[in-house]
């Protein structure tokens, strides 16, 4: 079976006057039919320009530069501007991180909402607004006849969300890429909102690319995990594997820095040293500077390698001691 | 609503009143009409009677409560120099003003607006910098200047257009309009050229800044990622936020015209208001230049409730009922 996306050594730079900066430089995954990925990883790791990359939306100076992008082993890639406009929204949708501003403030819900059946299929505007309705309904928003004639600003943030969700979910696109959908949201509508859409992908078949710096979110929604850093996929696999035993040193600071596995009144652990400049990477592990297993063999470049089946790191010194204990 | 408009009334009159007691007093503090209207060969018993007879001889205070009760009426006093209502003088000269301001705007938008769009979404073409480097000109070129090399080309050199006078008119609302006719239209192009320089200037910059500040929102990106095509988006989710700015600085723009388009009148011999209270400053035709001014402050008013009534139409957070 084909999967319903396969990332291969994607390459994303933006061609700044300071330099080309490697937002994202060999990233590769794969999501089958119905599975949630969670893209793990600090800010500027590239985990957002990865998301943008598959629906074909990073701005210049960006461009992709490499790689393939395989949607139903369709090559996303290489699809003209049209072609990939018929994609977006329809069978590959796209969540954004802040509902407070990716909705129109100047436009009615329904206008908003419309406009995105009608750009896909040729309906009356009559069976556009009973969809419309029908998919508000779906993500709970109540009275969803009324509230499709407010504004963007009579709805709350978790409401907004749930639009901006709706929206996505109109087409019942294969593959919806959510970019930290409920970072800006308080912790119970982000508990509603992760219930709601898990249930929505495991009835409907839908696979998720779940972007977030929360492990606690991946933890409770996603099947696989990949861990990035410095624009590189630096570990991956099933994602209780990967948490409970973290192979790649980054990945070990990471699941360590969560504070609530600290025991009460120790001092928080953390990663010490910060995200290096994507401007001029040296070759070799990007973590090597921040990581205390390091050697001089680190700053040769390292491969993706399989070391246990089904899990990928990018490390020549992971902590497999750990997996032999197990 | 009902309730915003009577309370925008209120304010309105509220202003007016301000603003006669300021222009009544400043206009008193500029000079002494007598001196200029009367021949310096009268002698005391004519001077007296003149001064009595344009109300010269009481208090300040007295005027002004004269002018008042008359005005509330609809009278805003008699030209000292025509002998004739003061607003009658200036209603005749304003469809000629107003017009030209009209025209002016409404080519800075029809031409600033486009040009501004494309500036904005396609910032690095040569076209884009084309446009930017003349809005500077727009900006900075004098208006008479770009006036007079207006009539030497196309009036004087290729003989395409007159350079003087309105032409013909026609009557509409029983005021004469010169752009109800060919030949007045035709009279009209190059004045209205001539204001609106400036204007597609601004115009095109405020929608470039607009545009490029836009394109940045994460609701531009949604829109996209929903699959819209780049037209919907451009003009229905980036063009309909840009338009906000813009109709407010149009819309002063607007009254700034109307009201101060002096320069560019003078320059075509336009027969508007412009010249009409130049000419009566020169002389200190006081209720001429009281008139005017409680008229331009009418227009402001107007045009300003006119502009937030769009406002709420163009954005829905604005409520018109709220707070003031």
């Amino acid at each position: 079976m084909v999967a319903t996306l396969e990332v291969r050594n994607l390459q994303t730079h933006f061609f700044t006057r300071a330099g080309v900066v490697k937002a994202v430089d060999g990233v590769s995954f794969t999501v089958g039919r119905g599975k949630v990925m969670g893209l793990v990883g600090e800010s500027g790791s590239g985990k957002t320009v990865t998301g943008f990359s598959i629906i074909g939306l990073v701005d210049a100076p960006g461009r992709v530069v490499g790689g393939e992008i395989l949607f139903h082993g369709q090559n996303l890639a290489r699809l003209s501007e049209e072609e990939m406009r018929q994609l977006r929204g329809n069978r590959i949708a796209m969540i954004f991180q802040d509902p407070m501003m990716t909705l129109n403030p100047v436009l009615r819900i329904d206008t908003q909402m419309i406009e995105t059946v009608l750009a896909h299929t040729k309906v009356s505007q009559e069976e556009a607004r009973q969809r419309c309705r029908d998919a508000l309904g779906m993500v709970g928003i109540p009275s969803p006849e009324e509230r499709l004639k407010s504004y963007p600003h009579q709805f709350s943030g978790g409401m907004r969300q749930r639009v901006a969700i709706a929206i996505a979910l109109l087409h019942r696109p294969e593959l919806i890429i959510a970019d930290e959908p409920t970072t800006a949201l308080d912790v119970t509508i982000q508990g509603q909102i992760l219930a709601e859409v898990q249930k929505l992908a495991t009835n409907t078949g839908t696979s998720l690319i779940w972007i977030t710096h929360d492990l606690s979110v991946v933890a409770g929604l996603a099947d696989d995990i990949a861990v990035m850093y410095a624009g590189r996929v630096v570990e991956d696999g099933p994602v209780s594997e990967v948490l409970d035993k973290p192979l790649h040193p980054y990945t070990h600071g990471l699941i360590g820095s969560v504070p609530s596995r600290n025991k009460r009144g120790e001092p928080l652990r953390q990663i010490p040293g910060m995200t290096p400049s994507l401007l001029k990477l040296p070759p070799g592990c990007a973590f090597r500077s921040r990581c205390d297993r390091a050697t001089p063999e680190c700053a040769t470049p390292i491969e993706l390698m399989e070391l246990i089946p089904g899990r990928h790191a990018r490390c020549i010194h992971p902590h497999l001691e750990e997996q032999v204990a197990a | 609503m009902t309730v915003y408009l009577l309370r925008r009334l209120l304010q309105a009159l509220l202003v007016m009143l301000a603003m006669s007691v300021i222009v009544f007093v400043g206009v008193y503090a500029i000079g002494d009409p007598v001196e200029i209207l009367i021949s310096p060969d009268a002698d005391q018993i004519e001077r007296e009677r003149a001064i009595k007879a344009l109300g010269l001889d009481l208090p300040l205070w007295q005027q002004y409560l004269t002018f008042l009760t008359r005005a509330v009426q609809g009278d805003l006093g008699r030209s000292f120099v025509f002998n004739e209502p003061a607003l009658q003088l200036i209603l005749q000269k304003m469809p000629a003003t107003l017009e030209l301001a009209v025209g002016a705007t409404f080519m800075a938008v029809l031409i600033g607006l486009p040009l501004g769009l494309y500036a904005g979404l396609k910032p690095d073409s040569v076209g884009s910098k084309a446009i930017m480097a003349g809005s500077i000109l727009g900006f900075s070129l004098p208006t008479f200047w770009v006036g007079l090399m207006l009539i030497m080309v196309f009036a004087v050199q290729l003989g395409w257009l007159p350079s003087t006078g309105r032409g013909e008119t026609a009557e509409f609302l029983g005021l004469r309009w010169s752009f109800l006719t060919r030949d007045g239209l035709a009279h009209l192009i190059l004045p209205a050229i001539n204001l609106s320089l400036f204007k597609i200037s601004l115009v095109v910059r405020l929608t470039r800044s607009g545009v490029r500040e836009t394109m940045l929102m994460d609701y531009v990106k949604f829109a996209r990622a929903k699959g819209l095509s780049p037209a919907r988006v451009t003009y229905v989710h980036v063009f309909k936020n840009i338009l906000i700015p813009v109709v407010t600085v149009v819309g002063l723009e607007l009254g700034s015209t109307i009201a101060f388009s002096v320069v560019t009148e003078s320059v075509f011999a336009w027969p508007g208001m412009g010249k009409l209270i130049i000419d009566s400053i020169n002389v200190l035709d006081r209720p001429v230049i009281v008139a005017y001014l409680m008229i331009i402050v009418l227009m402001f008013i107007i045009i300003n409730l006119a502009v937030d009534l769009l406002y709420s139409t163009l954005d829905p957070r604005v409520r018109l009922e709220g707070k003031s």
